[in-house]
């Protein structure tokens, strides 16, 4: 039962979603902003430490909601570690694609390595109702870039 | 409860044969609905009504000399007939057509809300309202300075009565909101005792029957209720169509709620005079079709007997309730004494939508989510839960199914 579910379901989200290892409010951060998804109460907070460089030196988050978006906000953490905040939006723009297509045709070459960590979270685009849940971290960490409080909804 | 007479079993055989879409497969697997509380669906008598009424007898209502609209209104006033005999209605005249639950719920907070009451007084609801039967209050007290009051729920699920009756002692309430019956807890509230209690303190009372009038009969003049508020699509008719019913005596004194054709007595740019009720509040051509596609619905329930729809919902919420408790790591949402046929859960290594995913895999079709009752999940310290709600074509063996998967659900979250 279930194991055309694995395409969704990859040992690695539902290790990530059980077991997130950057599931946490640091004591300090230098942005944060909220992610809510109305329609299913799933929600998000993201906190981002800039370096000197304002590159991202940590991020972490705090979520209640589904194995889907726990694990994203989870890889999206792990993910943009260390990595530009200019990076980090061309990843998002890259990630939605593979979530809502399944694939990335046209993805920068440079982002080869960070999407492949995100893979895992490719097969959410058969499920067209369940795409929001692993794009709704995403979307709070872009609005804690833009500086803002909230993210909108797509 | 004490049923001393058994009515008649129902023949859920024969009446899944009325449902085409019960012989659909759904991804391979055979399709087990447990959705009919979100909306039900459509048997063969309701699909032929429509679609016999738009190829032999269609035509606007109320307004053409001619042959075909004489018979569309005709079919059009027998709806209103068949919905006011379900609902025990002293007249057909209080009944007012709307597009569901909602619109007759708005309809009241402008017409009544607005028109009849006055700034100082206060609206009463439950803890567990759908949020239908919140936001049009809250609009309203925003706009016309009229307090919102929230009758508090018990652990159990169920209207905490001493609570509700305090709320009315001050003698502000002017109308009390209430549903008949939850969508998230499957708890129905004792509308008699309900409504006596407000009618001491001076306030009407409304009830949200959207979930009610699926599964019991309702009498409004048993209830004594003042508004009696209900919708097509979850009876098994089409969506688009709804019924408010409100006593004569409120529907005369309420001012229009949509202005437009149809509502009117004469107009002229000086002033228009009104429609008696109901046609005063049908504003425009009506959901015609809809109309009749939901007579034929009724007609249908009424057919098969609430007696028998309620001994098999109270039959199948029996087994589930048995079947789900045990499930290890599952509890059940609310566990009210007078309960119908709507069980909300959660799962501990599972979260509602991963729930509903990996049973949609098996053909089994719940809801998850808030279920439009964001305050009732706070209530319960819960963001969403998977609700599998029954209807007159849900079988014993389905509930088994639902409970052999989620078995299966918790070892893959393992």
């Amino acid at each position: 039962m279930f194991d055309d579910l694995r395409d969704l379901y990859q040992e690695v989200i539902l290790d990530h979603g059980r077991h997130p290892r950057h599931a946490k409010r640091p004591a300090t951060f230098d942005a944060s902003a909220k992610g809510d998804n109305p329609m299913c109460g799933d929600r998000v907070q993201v906190f981002v430490t800039y370096g000197p460089d304002k590159a991202i030196a940590d991020a972490a988050f705090e979520a209640r909601g589904c194995a889907i978006s726990v694990a994203s906000a989870d890889l999206m953490a792990e993910t943009v570690k260390g990595r530009s905040q200019a990076d980090v939006r061309s990843l998002f723009t890259a990630f939605r694609e593979l979530a809502r297509t399944g694939t990335c045709p046209h993805c920068d070459a440079a982002l080869a390595e960070p999407l492949e960590r995100l893979e895992p979270l490719a097969g959410v685009h058969e499920y067209p109702s369940r795409v929001k849940c692993a794009t709704l971290p995403w979307h709070a960490l872009i609005a804690a870039l833009d500086g803002a409080q909230e993210a909108s909804s797509e | 409860m004490n049923v001393e007479t058994r009515p008649m079993p129902l023949d859920v055989t024969r009446i899944r044969e009325d449902f085409p879409i019960l012989r659909q497969t759904v991804r391979g697997k055979k399709l087990v609905f447990l959705d009919s509380a979100a909306s039900a669906q459509k048997p063969r008598a309701v699909i032929d009504a429509m679609r016999t009424a738009m190829e032999t007898q269609y035509a606007n209502v109320h307004r053409g000399l001619h042959w075909m609209s004489e018979r569309t209104t005709d079919a059009w006033e027998a709806a209103r007939d068949a919905a006011a005999a379900l609902l025990n209605a002293r007249d057909r005249d209080e009944i007012v057509f709307v597009r569901n639950s909602t619109e007759a719920i708005n309809l009241v907070a402008h017409s009544y809300g607005r028109g009849v009451m006055r700034p100082g007084q206060a609206v009463l609801i439950s803890g567990m309202e759908h949020h239908s039967n919140i936001v049009p209050w809250q609009l309203l007290r925003d706009d016309k300075g009229i307090e919102l009051r929230v009758a508090p729920i018990t652990d159990a699920g169920e209207l905490d009565m001493a609570a509700f009756e305090a709320l009315l002692e001050d003698g502000k309430v002017g109308l009390v909101a209430i549903t008949h019956m939850s969508n998230v807890l499957g708890t129905y509230t004792p509308a008699e005792r309900i409504a006596r209690i407000a009618h001491v303190h001076g306030a009407k009372v409304l009830f949200d029957g959207s979930q009610a009038v699926v599964h019991r009969r309702v009498d409004v003049q048993a209830i004594d209720a003042d508004f009696y508020a209900w919708t097509g699509h979850k009876l098994y008719g089409p969506t688009g169509i709804g019924v408010l019913w409100a006593r004569r005596e409120l529907l005369d004194r309420m001012p229009p709620f949509l202005g437009g054709g149809e509502m009117i007595s004469s107009v002229s740019y000086e002033r228009s005079t009104w429609a008696p009720v109901p046609h005063k509040f049908e504003a425009g051509t009506p959901a015609i079709v809809e109309g009749i596609g939901l007579k034929a619905a009724i007609d249908y329930v009424q057919s098969i007997g609430y007696d028998a729809i309620a001994a098999h919902e109270l039959a199948l919420t029996d087994h589930a309730l048995a079947r789900l408790s045990e499930i290890p790591g599952l509890t059940i949402l609310g566990h009210a004494q007078d309960r119908g046929g709507v069980v909300s859960f959660a799962l501990d290594r599972a979260h509602a939508h991963d729930v509903a995913t990996l049973l949609d895999r098996e053909g089994i079709a719940v809801r998850a989510g808030h279920h439009c009752a964001e305050p009732l999940m706070h209530r319960f310290a819960l963001e969403s839960t998977a609700r599998a709600s029954f209807a007159i074509y849900t079988t014993r063996t389905e509930i088994d199914v639902l409970a052999d998967t989620l078995v299966r659900v918790r070892e893959f979250f393992a």
